[in-house]
């Protein structure tokens, strides 16, 4: 079997169970930095193996594949296992630079590669029922770092945050409850090859069930209130982890399901998603603006820009759907990148609440453009990542036609542009309402995180074509699933 | 047999639903544990009944024999599994949440004012601590 295909399954996994065991702060510190760039080397490794030799999978214990427990990597699952990897490493060093005594005793390492642990977990798994547990293994995590440290703010935020977490829980097995009744089925290759046969109307409504499941995690329209609720609650590392990694989860999820099982109405159910699409992109980027509070406006922008994944899996053409991909990669690293800063204000001014804020430029005129680049990035300006992910995505919403969507994605990135714009005002242009303090204990190991993020959107900017292109490899893999379900059944469609 | 247990799923979901819906978190949370036996009872039910039969094949015996499917059974022990820890974590997280909050009403920690980020823990004043 592919040793590559558990290795970041296996890294997190080691690396968290070996925290908990071993009490010292030292090598806690250094097992939750080795944990992530284990993980990161491990994606490059995986994704070299998937562009190599196609899709790669794994039945653990050699059952042969409709009855045993099946890992698949393809593109998609590979450069998101990737991006994983690298905002690991980049929370793992902000955390060491942050140096939060009281987190690291109650096992913030653990927990956070145990987290990491789930995420890849879902994004490896080749079977529905698996996807639940891995979900429930990220959500544990999730629900532990959420409160870690028991502030009344976090648990309030946690409190929330449970709630919706079980509700879509319980949707989701239900869910996959009725699809296993409907098909007989659970491992998603035999599931595709199965749908064809279930009655449209019941899968029609099937699916909603899942839209809803997953749209909860994903945070998009109609659902997307708990997660300003909360995920400005815990401090800057843990609300990064969350930000750059489980909405994305949910959009993932979103994607699987709606290119591999549900695609027998697109009409119905993918026009949905398109308007789920826009109302997200317009209300997430409205709320944004009118927030008063760094972490909550930024999760706001977290929620919009949701909306643009959404987007390319609702045009469901290969352009678009290589956009969504493209989207989702760099989105990771951007929003990652804003909620780091944001930490790294908190330390500068004692607060992040936007009045209070301000005259950081003539100190630190360096922070302001560690700030314009992932925020540039967000609203889309070229040369970062974000214009190339709107780019695409654009360009796929005029050849499909959709000129609605198109319109409001392009109003959507200048109202991003201007929020990040007033931010900027507040945080930066405008006279500090108190005097501004030097940092205690130093900038420098905060800042390298953020900077290693902002200079990785630049990077990818200036040098698109490779990213590009994988995630066009992706889209056509999930457009034509018949590569999938051959390297996963062994049989093709 | 099958239309009774969905009689049973449909109940247990509504009193679930209706429990969810309550204003006081300890009833949200039973509401939880009676709506994820829904779920199982209705996975359950959608992998088929044969209450006659075991789930096993008896050594030896040709596979076609008839006997129950392992799966669903399989699944709901895993989720059950699962809906412990979920449950579990609830009760202290909402045990904690009272000592903070004073209250376990969903409505009044809906009000509680916005999260006001974590400080940062060199910026922890003394006073601050004592008063979380």
């Amino acid at each position: 079997m592919s040793w590559l295909l558990v290795l970041p399954l296996l890294i997190p996994l080691t690396t968290g169970i070996l925290c908990l065991v071993l009490p010292g702060r030292t090598a806690q510190r250094v097992l939750g930095l080795a944990g992530a760039l284990g993980l990161l080397a491990a994606g490059l490794a995986l994704l070299a193996q998937v562009q190599r030799l196609g899709i790669q999978a794994v039945q653990i214990g050699n059952w042969p594949a409709p009855f045993g427990i099946t890992f698949v990597a393809d593109h998609l699952s590979a450069l998101m296992v990737l991006v994983t990897g690298v905002v690991a490493v980049a929370v793992a060093l902000f955390a060491l630079a942050e140096n939060d005594q009281a987190r690291e005793g109650l096992g913030y390492y653990a927990l956070g590669h145990l987290l990491l642990f789930g995420v890849n977990g879902a994004f490896l798994t080749g079977d529905l029922f698996n996807l639940y547990v891995w979900f429930e293994v990220l959500l544990l995590a999730s629900f532990v770092l959420m409160i870690l440290g028991g502030s009344k703010a976090q648990l309030a935020g946690g409190v929330k945050y449970f709630a919706v977490s079980l509700l879509s829980s319980i949707l989701f097995l239900v869910a996959v409850g009725l699809l296993y009744g409907a098909t007989g089925a659970l491992n998603m290759a035999d599931l595709a090859l199965r749908v064809e046969k279930v009655h449209p109307g019941l899968l029609t409504a099937l699916s909603m069930l899942f839209l809803v499941a997953f749209g909860l995690k994903a945070a998009v329209f109609p659902f997307f209130f708990w997660l300003p609720a909360s995920y400005p609650a815990p401090p800057a590392m843990i609300s990064a982890l969350f930000a750059g990694l489980l909405t994305k989860v949910g959009v993932y999820a979103l994607i699987r399901v709606f290119t591999l099982l549900f695609t027998h109405d697109t009409g119905f159910t993918h026009s949905l998603i398109l308007w789920i699409a826009g109302f997200t992109l317009l209300l997430g980027v409205l709320m944004a603006l009118a927030q008063g509070e760094l972490r909550r406006l930024l999760s706001f922008q977290l929620v919009s820009h949701i909306g643009y994944m959404l987007m390319g899996l609702g045009i469901l053409t290969p352009l678009a759907l290589a956009g969504s991909v493209f989207y989702a990669l760099n989105h990771m690293i951007v929003i990652a990148a804003l909620f780091l800063l944001a930490g790294l204000l908190q330390r500068l001014q004692g607060t992040t609440v936007l009045v209070r804020m301000g005259g950081l430029y003539g100190p630190y005129p360096w922070l302001a453009i560690l700030f314009l680049l992932p925020a540039f990035s967000l609203a889309g300006l070229p040369p970062f990542s974000g214009f190339w992910a709107k780019y695409t995505l654009v360009a796929a919403g005029l050849q499909a036609g959709q000129y609605g969507i198109v319109a409001v994605a392009l109003l959507v990135g200048l109202l991003t542009l201007l929020s990040m714009g007033l931010v900027f005002a507040e945080v930066f242009w405008k006279k500090a309402p108190g005097e501004v303090r030097a940092a205690p204990g130093g900038l420098g190991g905060l800042a390298l995180p953020v900077g290693l993020l902002a200079v990785l959107t630049l990077g990818i900017g200036l040098w698109a074509e490779p990213l590009l292109s994988l995630s066009q490899a992706a889209a056509r893999e999930l457009l034509e699933p018949s590569g999938y379900i051959q390297a996963v059944l062994g049989v093709s469609r | 047999m099958e239309i009774l247990l969905s009689f049973l799923v449909g109940g247990l979901a509504a009193v679930g639903v209706y429990l969810m819906l309550r204003p006081h978190l300890i009833q949200f949370l039973i509401g939880f544990l009676v709506l994820g036996n829904a779920a199982n009872l209705l996975i359950f039910t959608a992998g088929r009944l044969g209450s006659q039969f075991p789930p096993l094949v008896q050594p030896g015996g040709a596979v076609l024999e008839p006997y129950a499917n392992p799966l669903p059974q399989a699944l709901i022990l895993t989720a059950i599994v699962i809906g412990f820890a979920l449950a579990a974590f609830g009760i202290v997280l909402f045990y904690r949440a009272q000592q903070a909050l004073g209250t376990l009403n969903a409505e009044a920690i809906l009000e509680v004012p916005e999260p006001a980020p974590a400080p940062s823990p060199v910026d922890e004043v003394p006073a601050e601590g004592v008063r979380r």
